[in-house]
């Protein structure tokens, strides 16, 4: 019997959806996410919200009247891991639809394999512009690209004081970090904030000394972070070292959350892009659903944080399975052609997909909400 | 200025961590001819048992770094008595295959173990730096020197003063003359394979809380440990802790004043550099021979 939560979730997110008994095999559904490496942290979260929306529909009967089967590959932080998982989620395992690959790198280093198996896959992180420009129509992205989130961040400039004059950048050095430092710089121009420098960081980096020590000398009042969670642990930590006295701003929807178990000393406030904020579920444009899947990852006694990026993975599922049940059938070519008509409610607000890239060749594109985060000596706060 | 002073003591900081790793790396090598693939792993070992002891088992985190320095040790012990004593007539390939073999053991029994998520290791340490005219550093990370320093005149006056070190010397430099002389060489190699591995396991352990404790984290520590043993000169203790400031300095300078995005890379140009020049080493006098 589904219980009132569950039914609420199914209810609110699929309204269609089957309520039979199983009568067949499970609907596989691949998903590839680092969960080992340098952005683990990160992929296991997205990973973990994409297993309670498969447990959360299988509750309320899964799709099709079959059950739902995620199968998740590791791949590694590492591009050539991700191909590797995405050709046995392929070819071993028979998946006609994808989710994936957290960071723009390992989603670029897919996309080609998208192109050759003729599977679609929905991408819940990534956020380089080129994922969707390039010409793949296997592609669909329900995270905001680094040009979306600059120009929604623009937008609420006005709220930091004091005033944001010039900013610099650090950001690991892959097309994630080097796509958001272009993507903000060009945003923030715009609004008339002069762009300074930008430093880089490999992804394994731990010791950010030298690009702090640099960046301490900028007469730059802000400094934009855009890396995975350990990064921005490692990079908020250090700044204290060397007393860099800026305003930090972390891009790309990841949280550092071991900062609020061991948060920062008094004084240090940092600002946070994210597009769910759990602290304040009644914020979010479907208080209801991201309450939801809040109560559900908290059953789960998993890091309350995480949940900053899990609804990446509970969305991207949700995404995918209303794709199945529009095109009737689990099978590859029927689900792309559906993606284009998924019109959800998720924890981030609605999904739907428009155009992007060459004619004939379209990827699709979400449009997602943004919402900036203050973490202050370990407590949150909405900006 | 200012900034090239903070580049300095960041780099000392730096450098005095790398000497603590390159060190035991080399002596396995000196002492064994074993290249120790598992010498990252063995340090991301050291972390994790900081990490279980300070904060899942709240010991006082003084007493937390002395026992994941001796679980180290007792590991490494262990690994030369499983793997490395059978093979002892085995070829340095084989030897160098079942080390590789290790290290993915260890690395996923840590996976398995501890999961993907790094940790951050609480500290009895303040937060704020301690400020120095224009430059500032963590007490944490000036207790880390500290020990690290301490730890290395330790393992001098072990290897220079005691009948063990003198053992390990002579093994070092003829292991057929030392057994003869009476020398347990199989023991010294068990216990030359548990100092070699402790002090992995001290430097992992000392660098988890100043960093953050992750499954991954010995790659790239490893890779860095060969880079200095190999700047300092194979098997040469000394050049190990000119070859751990050498590159801490390299790479702070070269990221804070040229480019932070080849700041690994100006480590590397420096090895390619002694080895074209320098093939033996910064430190040592001659090659060896033999």
């Amino acid at each position: 019997m589904l219980n009132r939560r569950t039914a609420l979730l199914a209810g609110l997110a699929l309204p269609a959806l089957q309520r039979t008994a199983w009568a067949a095999d499970p609907i596989k559904i691949g998903m590839t996410q680092p969960l080992t490496g340098a952005v683990a942290a990160s992929g296991n979260y997205v990973a973990n919200g994409a297993k309670i929306a498969v447990e959360v529909l299988n509750r309320a009967g899964g799709v099709l009247g079959r059950p739902l089967e995620l199968i998740l590959e590791d791949n590694k932080s590492n591009p050539r891991e991700a191909v590797a998982a995405v050709d046995k989620l392929v070819l071993r395992d028979r998946v006609p639809v994808l989710i994936g690959a957290w960071s723009s790198t390992y989603t670029l280093a897919i996309m080609p394999k998208l192109l050759e198996y003729k599977v679609p896959m929905v991408v819940e992180t990534s956020s380089a512009s080129r994922i969707t420009t390039s010409g793949n129509p296997y592609v669909f992205r329900i995270a905001p690209t680094s040009a979306m989130e600059a120009v929604a961040f623009s937008t609420q400039l006005g709220k930091f004081t004091p005033a944001m004059r010039k900013v610099d950048f650090l950001s690991v050095n892959n097309d994630f970090g080097r796509g958001a430092a272009e993507k903000f710089s060009e945003a923030l121009a715009a609004k008339g904030v002069t762009i300074g420098r930008t430093e880089t960081m490999t992804p394994e980096a731990t010791d950010l000394s030298a690009q702090l020590a640099a960046l301490k000398q900028s007469d730059a009042d802000t400094i934009f972070l855009t890396t995975g969670v350990e990064q921005q642990t490692l990079a908020l930590r250090q700044a204290v070292e060397q007393r860099l006295g800026k305003r930090f701003v972390t891009t790309g929807g990841s949280f550092p959350d071991a900062l609020i178990a061991n948060p920062l000393p008094a004084g240090n406030t940092s600002f946070h892009i994210l597009f769910y904020a759990p602290w304040f579920p009644e914020r979010a444009p479907y208080p209801a659903i991201a309450e939801a899947y809040t109560a559900e990852w908290n059953k789960n006694n998993w890091e309350f944080a995480g949940l900053t990026e899990g609804f990446r993975g509970y969305d991207a599922v949700l995404t995918v399975v209303e794709a199945i049940r529009l095109a009737g059938k689990p099978e590859a070519e029927a689900i792309r052609e559906a993606l284009w008509k998924v019109d959800i409610h998720g924890v981030n607000g609605d999904i739907r997909f428009a155009k992007e890239g060459p004619a004939g060749q379209e990827s699709g594109q979400n449009q997602p909400n943004v919402a900036i985060v203050t973490l202050s000596e370990g407590k949150t706060g909405l900006l | 200025m200012d900034q090239a002073l903070q580049h300095l003591v960041n780099g000392t900081v730096l450098g005095g961590t790398y000497a603590l790793l390159g060190i035991g790396l080399t002596l396995i090598f000196g002492v064994m001819r074993v290249v120790n693939f598992t010498h990252g792993e063995l340090y991301t070992f050291g972390a994790y048992m900081a990490y279980g002891l300070v904060a899942l088992l709240h010991v006082d985190f003084f007493l937390s770094l002395v026992l994941a320095t001796m679980l180290g040790l007792a590991l490494g012990a262990l690994i030369e008595l499983v793997l490395l004593r059978p093979m002892r007539k085995a070829d340095i390939d084989s030897v160098m295959l079942v080390m590789i073999g290790a290290a993915l053991v260890l690395q996923n029994a840590g996976l398995w173990a501890w999961g993907g998520v790094a940790k951050l290791v609480p500290t009895p340490f303040a937060g704020t730096p301690l400020v120095f005219g224009p430059v500032s550093v963590l007490p944490l990370r000036l207790f880390v020197l500290g020990v690290a320093a301490t730890l290395l005149l330790v393992f001098w006056l072990l290897l220079e003063r005691t009948r063990a070190g003198i053992a390990m010397r002579a093994t070092f430099q003829d292991a057929e003359t030392a057994s003869l002389m009476g020398v347990r060489v199989g023991w010294v190699h068990t216990a030359t394979f548990a100092i070699g591995s402790g002090l992995a396991a001290a430097a992992g352990a000392l660098l988890g809380p100043v960093f953050m404790v992750s499954p991954a984290m010995g790659d790239l520590v490893g890779l860095k440990a060969f880079a200095i043993v190999i700047l300092g000169g194979l098997g040469n203790l000394p050049g190990a802790v000119i070859g751990g400031f050498a590159l801490g300095y390299v790479e702070e300078f070269g990221g804070g004043f040229v480019s932070s995005e080849y700041r690994d890379a100006f480590g590397f140009l420096l090895i390619i550099l002694v080895l074209a020049i320098r093939p033996q080493g910064l430190v040592a006098l001659k090659e060896r021979v033999g």
